[in-house]
């Protein structure tokens, strides 16, 4: 149980790990860090469900029956675009935030708010 | 011009919606826009004289205007109790527009459009109530009557009237969503139909405790019917000017109140399942408090209006009574009560803000003597007093008796006594004013006093309205007979 | 006519980068008008379509399904696309005068090609039968969403946006999880092939955990309480014309999602037997009503009433969800229906107060009923249908979902309903009584009525909320009949 879905545990790990920074981190791109490891973790999940016992990589070889499945690594590419943008996003508006309050720092930008 | 009575039943709704758009438009010039206004009153309750007199002569007249969900919509039908109100309703408008043109301009207010603007709003939603063929379209109306005399409520704008215009709409509209629509789609999922049927529209065998929790729902929503404990709204509602006090709390918003709950009882649950319904027993009960406590505090005012404005809850509740009985006198005598109250309690509020705006005075305390001053006010308000009270030569009386037989009829000897301590009360509450009015305590120097009385528009209106008391007295045949129509629709009654 | 489902996604799609060639405000802002317009031409097309023939299956690039995506458009998300794609359209009539103000001219044309891909991210998530190609376009419309709230005047737009995306995005993740694990138990991503897998695996544990990962993730995105603390800021320090889209629509096709993924992919009976979803929507969506109505009646700021309006009422939906039957369905459907007309014009309002005043503080409203009486009157109307008075459209809306409740035999949660209508008529009376009330500061003086711009497309909404609260037939037999289909009900 351990061992055999040895995936599933890196991939729960990454998931809290991400999810942790997210909330227990009060600097913004630390947060977009933990963002990036959760989505991270959702990847590394649907590309090791997609490996076959046995199976070759998925392309087309003579003498080769077995393949590993290829649609979670389209599925996965699509998702890895999906999440650069949102950094990308995210990142955009950290600096947009600095100009604006002068700090990355969610205690500081709330105080500021706060008192205005 | 020979109109169909369902093309006059649709204009006698339409024409005062419609007169808002005139009323604005000739807003600038005060006297023109007040012909329209009373232009428009006419009108109206010559479409009504006419709805009445085909009705007398047997017509049918149904109007369906839309659905607007599958199975319910806007519809009309006129019966003798909605022809009741609504000719009571289109005459006092007239007479409480003309009242109101010698108010507002001998008081300098402001704002006199919007006041007229909103006032025809309010006729044309009391007319929809009047005319109803279900209770969907007479919960819509309902709800355009509240709105719609929000803003006369708090006409002034100060932060008194916005206090009084929160109680006003916080407690109506509060009783009649939570408790008021609650019952109606309780109504229409139980009993299939909203449709005011004679003989009511439960079936036979429906569940007797739901039933009577549906009519505790209705009572309680019906939040225009002042029944305690939802009647604040009603002194609080004092806030607005005089002719809206008098329109509408002693007329109209008070009388869709009461009438709504004529037509719950008699239409929607038929008199029959009324006189079994185990929670019937609880609002009479309930109603017959409102009653008492009201006239006690009325007692207590010492604001004119203010005890009135309780005067005008215990009358209510004699209504509710009568409705409840759930017996052929307790109807009669509940809806000739709505016309005489109607008359009377107009006639006592023309002369409230006739003071107040002649002489000033709003505490009953300070009105000593002032019948020498303001001779026909005191009288108007001396006979309209009898007429609430219920003795000769005031039209209450007939209500009031109707309403004391329908009590020992049902041996529901309680609320005989409490009927006949209330109007002890209301001897108490009422009579001094003129009386001290014309022989106060101290005595005062007569020849130092001299006549001057309220503006003339307003001396008339109230003189009209008293004659009527007089007349409803001496000539109460055709009121009878329209109110015996309710109980002659065949079904109503099992001939108790 | 056979492409119309590619077409309603495509439309948008194509047209919004070419916004960016187009430099000048007003010639993007018609273009994207007639692309809008277009747009909810082809959606009342489909409804057409589907109300006489049946649900439509389209094929992306003649792949059959279930190895190709398949795009099917039934009642269900024919109504709401109608929904969505009309208020976009209505609402972006008021662009043009409202961004004067709020938006440097320079940054409009992002504004548009922005609009448009929020759009169309929109209405892919609702033309698809493919799980992940909702996510796809979840996330095109969310990240779309929250560039468009970045560009708010206020600094604290940037604080909501960043906010709004980092839990945005962890909703959409979560669903991504949901859908993988779908994946691994059943191998197919199209949303039919799903519903007729899933049963036979149903009762694995890896199924449970997919369904709470997509209802999570889900309800994050519709703002269901306790989830819903992105959305107040979000809403309020957004450009006025994003808070009139986003309050109209965003909200709408998470609540098309869910149902999509309880009734279609998982089934009825899983979603509501073996777990106990209906509980625990009622609960959540009581909670929600209550918690958000009595958040209103405090706030300072307008917008931020209305926001937590929008948070109840998404409540009122889910309770009418939670009811597991064809009535409460339908009248969660017409509230979704109701709601984007009645909010629409509620914040296309504010939208014409935010260009004259700058700002929507309701000290600020002193005396407005004077000096801007067409759009406070608009305010009173829609907040009349908020409350439900008869003759608006919220008034069908509370009808339907009090008769759903009694009908389940469910007479506390029907009062409860009532109640919450109560709660909203005392701050939406707030309002009114600063409005109407109170003399005007010296700083409101010499405001005028708000621009025809903004005026005009507020009272068609307006209109369009009393219009439809009395002739009921589209909102009402649409939804019955995508409820029906749900249900599996021969009509």
């Amino acid at each position: 149980m351990l061992i055999g879905h040895y995936n599933y545990w890196v991939v729960v790990a990454l998931m809290m790990l991400g999810f942790y920074i997210i909330i227990a981190h009060g600097n913004l791109i630390k947060k977009m860090v933990g963002l990036t490891i959760f989505q991270t973790s959702v990847f590394i999940f649907y590309i090791s469900v997609a490996k076959v016992d046995g199976g070759s990589a998925p392309i087309l070889a003579e003498g080769i029956s077995q393949y590993s499945n290829p649609l979670p690594h389209v599925l996965i590419l699509t998702a890895i675009v999906v999440g650069i943008a949102t950094t990308a996003l995210g990142l955009a508006i950290i600096v947009r935030i600095n100009e604006a309050y002068d700090s990355i720092e969610e205690e500081f930008i709330q105080q500021q708010d706060n008192l205005s | 011009m020979n109109l169909s009575l369902e093309t006059l039943l649709q204009l006698s709704i339409a024409l005062p919606f419609f007169a808002v758009i005139a009323i604005v438009a000739t807003g600038r010039k005060p006297n023109l826009r007040e012909g329209v206004s009373i232009g428009t009153g006419l009108l109206l309750f010559y479409c009504v004289v006419k709805l009445y007199n085909g009705l007398k002569q047997g017509a049918d007249i149904q109007v369906q205007w839309l659905e607007i969900i599958p199975g319910l919509g806007i519809n009309f039908h006129i019966e003798p109790l909605g022809m009741l109100f609504a000719l009571i309703a289109s005459f006092l408008w007239i007479i409480t527009t003309v009242y109101a043109i010698g108010y507002m301009r001998k008081h300098n207010e402001v704002k006199q459009t919007r006041f007229y603007s909103f006032f025809a709003i309010a006729i044309s939603a009391v007319m929809g109530v009047a005319f109803a063929a279900d209770l969907f379209t007479l919960f819509i109306f309902y709800e355009v009557l509240t709105l719609s005399t929000y803003p006369l409520v708090t006409h002034a704008g100060t932060d008194k009237a916005k206090a009084g215009g929160r109680v006003y709409l916080g407690i109506l509209l509060s009783t009649s969503i939570l408790f008021f629509l609650m019952a109606i789609i309780s109504t229409w999922m139980v009993a299939g139909s909203l449709a005011f049927t004679a003989g009511g529209v439960f079936a036979g065998d429906v569940n007797l405790v739901l039933a009577g929790a549906i009519l505790i729902l209705f009572v309680f929503g019906i939040g225009k019917a002042a029944i305690m404990p939802f009647h604040r709204w009603l002194p609080a509602a004092m806030v607005a000017p005089t002719p809206v006090s008098a329109l509408l709390h002693a007329v109209a918003v008070v009388k869709a109140g009461v009438f709504s709950i004529m037509k719950v009882c008699v239409f929607i649950f038929g008199l029959d399942l009324l006189a079994i319904l185990p929670s019937t027993q609880f609002l009479l009960y309930l109603a017959g408090i409102t009653v008492l406590l009201s006239s006690l505090i009325a007692m207590r005012q010492d604001n004119l209006k203010a005890r009135l404005a309780y005067s005008t809850i215990s009358q209510l509740g004699y209504i509710t009574i009568g409705a409840l009985l759930a017996t052929s006198a307790g109807v009669i005598g509940g809806s000739m009560h709505i016309a005489m109250h109607a008359f009377g309690k107009i006639t006592l509020f023309f002369c409230a803000g006739a003071i107040l705006v002649t002489a000033g005075k709003s505490k009953i305390s300070e009105m000593q003597g002032l019948g020498w001053q303001m001779p026909v006010t005191m009288i108007a308000f001396f006979i309209a007093s009898l007429s609430i009270i219920g003795v000769p030569p005031g039209g209450g009386t007939w209500s009031k008796w109707f309403l004391l037989m329908g009590t020992m009829e049902t041996q529901q000897w309680a609320l005989m006594v409490i009927l006949m301590i209330s109007s002890l009360l209301n001897i108490a509450y009422l009579l001094p004013i003129p009386l001290r009015g014309f022989f106060p305590k101290d005595s005062i120097d007569r020849s130092a006093i001299t006549v001057n009385e309220a503006p003339l528009p307003s001396l008339m209106a109230l003189s009209l309205t008293t004659v009527a008391c007089v007349v409803l007295f001496v000539y109460p045949q055709p009121l009878y007979e329209l109110v015996q129509a309710i109980l002659n629709t065949p079904g109503v009654t099992n001939g108790q | 006519m056979a492409h119309l489902p590619i077409l309603q996604v495509i439309l948008p799609l194509l047209a919004a980068p070419l916004c960016l060639f187009l430099k000048r405000p007003k010639l993007v802002w018609l273009f994207a008008c007639v692309v809008t317009a277009l747009t909810f031409t082809i959606s009342v097309l489909l409804v057409q379509q589907v109300t006489s023939t049946g649900a439509i299956s389209y094929e992306l690039g003649g792949w059959a399904p279930p190895w190709g995506i398949e795009y099917r458009i039934d009642a269900l998300n024919a109504f709401v696309i109608m929904v969505v794609s009309g208020l976009s359209a209505v609402v972006l009539l008021a662009a043009r005068t409202s961004l004067e103000n709020e938006l440097s001219s320079n940054r409009q044309t992002y504004f548009y090609a922005l609009y448009l891909l929020s759009l169309t991210g929109m209405l892919g998530i609702l033309a698809t039968g493919d799980a992940f190609n909702v996510f796809v376009f979840l996330e095109i419309s969310s990240l779309s969403a929250y560039a468009l709230i970045a560009m708010g005047k206020d600094r604290r737009a940037l604080w909501a946006s960043y906010q709004y995306l980092i839990m945005g995005t962890i909703g959409a993740t979560f669903i991504l999880i949901g859908i993988g694990l779908m994946y691994q138990m059943t191998g197919t991503l199209n949303m039919q092939d799903l519903a007729e897998r899933l049963p036979e695996v149903a009762q694995t544990r890896t199924v449970f955990v997919s369904f709470a990962f997509v209802v999570v993730g889900v309800c994050l995105k519709l703002a269901l309480f306790p989830l819903h603390l992105w959305l107040p800021n979000a809403y309020a320090y957004a450009p006025s014309i994003v808070t009139a889209m986003l309050a109209a629509t965003s909200t709408k096709v998470a609540i098309y999602l869910l149902i999509r993924f309880t009734f279609t992919v998982f089934g009825l009976s899983f979603s509501f037997t073996t777990l106990p979803l209906n509980i625990l929507f009622l609960v959540l969506g009581l909670l929600g009503i209550f918690v958000a109505s009595i958040s209103a009646i405090y706030q300072q700021n307008v917008k931020h009433i209305f926001a937590y309006s929008s948070i109840a009422q998404v409540g009122y939906m889910i309770v009418g969800i939670s009811a597991g039957t064809a009535a409460g369905l339908s009248a969660s459907l017409m509230h979704i229906f109701n709601h984007a007309l009645m909010k629409g014009a509620l914040f296309l309002a504010l939208a014409g107060v935010m260009y004259r005043l700058g700002n929507v503080q309701l000290k600020s409203f002193q005396g407005l009923g004077r000096q801007m009486p067409l759009t406070m009157a608009a305010i009173v109307v829609g907040g009349l249908s908020l409350i439900g008075v008869p003759l608006t459209v919220g008034f069908i809306s509370k009808w339907y979902l009090v008769v759903a409740m009694i009908e389940n035999g469910w007479w506390p949660v029907a009062i409860l309903i009532l109640f919450g209508s109560l709660l909203a008529i005392i701050y939406l009376w707030r309002v009114v009584e600063v409005a109407y009330f109170r003399a005007p500061n010296k700083d409101n003086e010499s405001v005028k009525e708000a621009p025809l711009g903004i005026l005009i497309p507020t009272w068609i909404l307006v209109l369009a909320n009393v219009y439809f609260g009395v002739d009921t037939r589209i909102n009402v037999q649409i939804a019955q009949l995508a409820a029906e289909n749900l249900f599996g009900i021969v009509p």
